[in-house]
């Protein structure tokens, strides 16, 4: 099929339905209230759910009772709603439901502000709500990225039993870009049946809980949960962009923030500096090892994390290289997009 | 020849409750189980536990159960129905549950029509946390968090939960039964019975608010718990039906005429 020119938010939409996925509940807010709009009129076209719900709290919550059908469900929200969601995320967790939420994150804390920001790292990748958990968190950085995360994210969830969240942002949400549905292969929803809630015909009643009074089953269960997020290690995935061949400087980023990295470190290879790109794609798990490598290379000198937060991710760098190299940070806050030239402006004051 | 005059519904487990001597959960536990079982529907029944005492009841309703987080046990049941209209989907909550934490979820839910059964408990106290005060708790009724009575000055008056969700438009059969006698019992099945049916004819919303009893809280036997529900509870709560889909209230009726 041709590439489509798209606004993000609505390819969100189209990407779930692409993806098998036809029950989706939301309540509208700035800056993703246009994937409400679009599913609100996409879904009676493909015999899908859409129900705009009384709260983020109410929408959450009914994607526990979608999911616990066995059927693929999603929701999207914005950094204020996630807030209100992650009780129903944790529940979710809990209950092992396979779910899509999609973080079109805006600036925090409070009402904070309704443009891009990655202010929602550790929320997201620490799981958010109360109890062990995690989810698996994919961070595109185009809208053709956000839309292959988005399809492949139904599968991982399938997979792991665990909901799955895009970390896209208020800039991947709101430009418009050509956008390539096919890229990605559709697969088949795995069959639930075994667990799901469907009525008790022929078999004992299926019961989706989260409730474990007894200490001990409490624990077994909790531990078989932490099994899984070691299992789901093996999904880290990364990108590594630019350099001349033995760069000094990396750069650690991820989604928007990576993509304005990409344009400042093209034109620093193009000076001579030799600076590249570590990118994480999945901000849980996250690629510890594969950072490791890099950043123990005798070359690497330094290592700068460029973020739209005050240096959430810095965390997960330093465990990552043990903080054997330098750790520096340039960001912007408050739904500011960092310039190309700023970046490369931090990078020369470190070399 | 032996003949069965009377078994567990097939709709309920064998196992023991965990409920307190005098409790009525059983009681209403054991009508739900028969009205689904009369009208055939336990292998197409997912119903929603609440957090409270009842958090447990799939351990003795013998269907698909999910349990809820508190008061949101509604949005659970609309996300299910809304994918599953086949099903027949019912929550079951207690007063804390409902009509404090999750007035926003059931609010919602009886207003754009959803097409679920609620089984709301109201034995106007916490039970599971032990015996704190509920927005359903009567003025002077003392509780752990009122122990100089409720202070309707402070706390507010008792929340009708019948009377405030028959005022949305949106059709619906809103009833009130109650479970301290062997009469009304009867009568709440007939309730519970027609709520389940307006769903199975995929018609609106239904509501059947229960009076019961919590004698460990309110400091009581089971007899004087029965009384003391008759004589407090039923004058601030009455009981019966309010609202059906097919009779409009005399204010909407207005409404439509005016314009």
């Amino acid at each position: 099929m041709a590439k489509k020119l798209m606004k993000g938010n609505e390819a969100i939409g189209e990407a779930a339905i692409r993806a098998g996925a036809l029950h989706y509940f939301a309540y509208p807010i700035t800056p993703q209230t246009e994937v409400a709009e679009y599913l609100a009129r996409r879904m009676p076209e493909v015999g899908g759910v859409f129900l705009q719900a009384e709260s983020e709290l109410g929408a959450s919550n009914m994607l526990f009772g979608a999911a616990a059908s066995g059927k693929r469900a999603f929701t999207s929200s914005s950094s204020p709603g996630i807030s209100l969601m992650s009780e129903a995320i944790s529940y979710i967790t809990c209950a092992e439901l396979p779910t899509v939420l999609i973080n079109v994150c805006r600036a925090g804390p409070g009402l904070g502000g309704i443009l891009p920001s990655q202010g929602d790292y550790l929320q997201s990748t620490r799981g958010g709500g109360h109890g062990d958990y995690h989810l698996l968190v994919l961070a595109p950085a185009t809208v053709q990225e956000t839309v292959e995360h988005i399809m492949m994210a139904f599968d991982l969830a399938d997979k792991y039993r665990n909901p799955v969240m895009i970390f896209a942002d208020g800039l991947i949400g709101q430009m418009m870009e050509p956008v390539d549905f096919d890229a990605v292969p559709v697969s088949k929803p795995m069959d639930h049946s075994s667990w799901a809630a469907t009525g008790a015909k022929g078999r004992d009643p299926h019961i989706v809980k989260t409730l474990y009074l007894n200490p001990i089953d409490n624990e077994k269960h909790n531990i078989h949960l932490a099994e899984k997020y070691e299992r789901m290690q093996v999904e880290a995935r990364h990108e590594i962009y630019g350099g001349l061949g033995k760069p000094e400087l990396i750069i650690t980023a991820f989604g928007t923030s990576a993509r304005v990295a990409k344009t400042a470190i093209d034109q620093l290879n193009e000076e001579g500096v030799d600076v590249a790109l570590f990118r994480p794609i999945t901000i849980y798990p996250f690629p510890f090892k594969a950072l490791a490598e890099l950043a123990k290379k005798k070359h690497v000198k330094t290592l700068l994390s460029v973020e739209m937060n005050s240096g959430q991710m810095i965390e997960d760098v330093r465990l990552a290289t043990q903080s054997k190299k330098p750790i520096h940070f340039f960001g912007r806050q408050g739904g500011i997009v960092p310039s190309p030239e700023e970046v490369v402006e931090a990078v020369k004051k470190l070399l | 020849m032996s003949q069965t005059i009377i078994c567990k519904p097939e709709g309920m487990r064998d196992n023991h409750t965990h409920y307190c001597p005098g409790c009525t959960h059983g009681a209403i536990h054991r009508l739900v189980a028969e009205v689904i079982d009369e009208l055939g529907l336990r292998e197409t029944t997912v119903g929603v536990a609440p957090v409270g005492c009842s958090v447990l009841c799939y351990n003795y309703f013998n269907m698909d159960f999910l349990e809820a987080a508190h008061g949101r046990a509604p949005a659970f049941a609309v996300g299910m129905k809304r994918i599953r209209p086949d099903l027949n989907v019912f929550t079951y909550q207690g007063d804390g549950d409902l009509a404090s934490i999750g007035t926003n979820e059931i609010l919602h839910a009886a207003n754009r029509g959803e097409k679920i059964t609620v089984i709301f408990v109201n034995n106007a106290i916490y039970g599971m946390t032990g015996g704190q005060m509920a927005p359903t708790t009567l003025p002077q009724q003392v509780t752990t968090t009122s122990p100089m009575g409720r202070n309707v000055e402070e706390a507010g008056w008792p929340i009708r939960v019948r009377e405030l969700l028959s005022t949305l438009r949106t059709p619906a059969y809103i009833a009130r039964g109650s479970s301290h006698s062997p009469q009304w019992l009867i009568r709440t099945k007939q309730y519970i019975r027609k709520a389940f049916q307006y769903q199975k004819s995929n018609t609106c919303f239904s509501l059947v608010e229960v009076l019961s009893t919590c004698p460990t809280n309110w400091g009581m036997t089971p007899v004087e718990s029965t009384e003391w529900l008759a004589d407090n509870m039923i004058p601030y709560y009455p009981l019966g039906e309010l609202k059906t889909p097919e009779v409009e209230d005399g204010a909407t009726k207005k409404m439509l005429e005016v314009n």
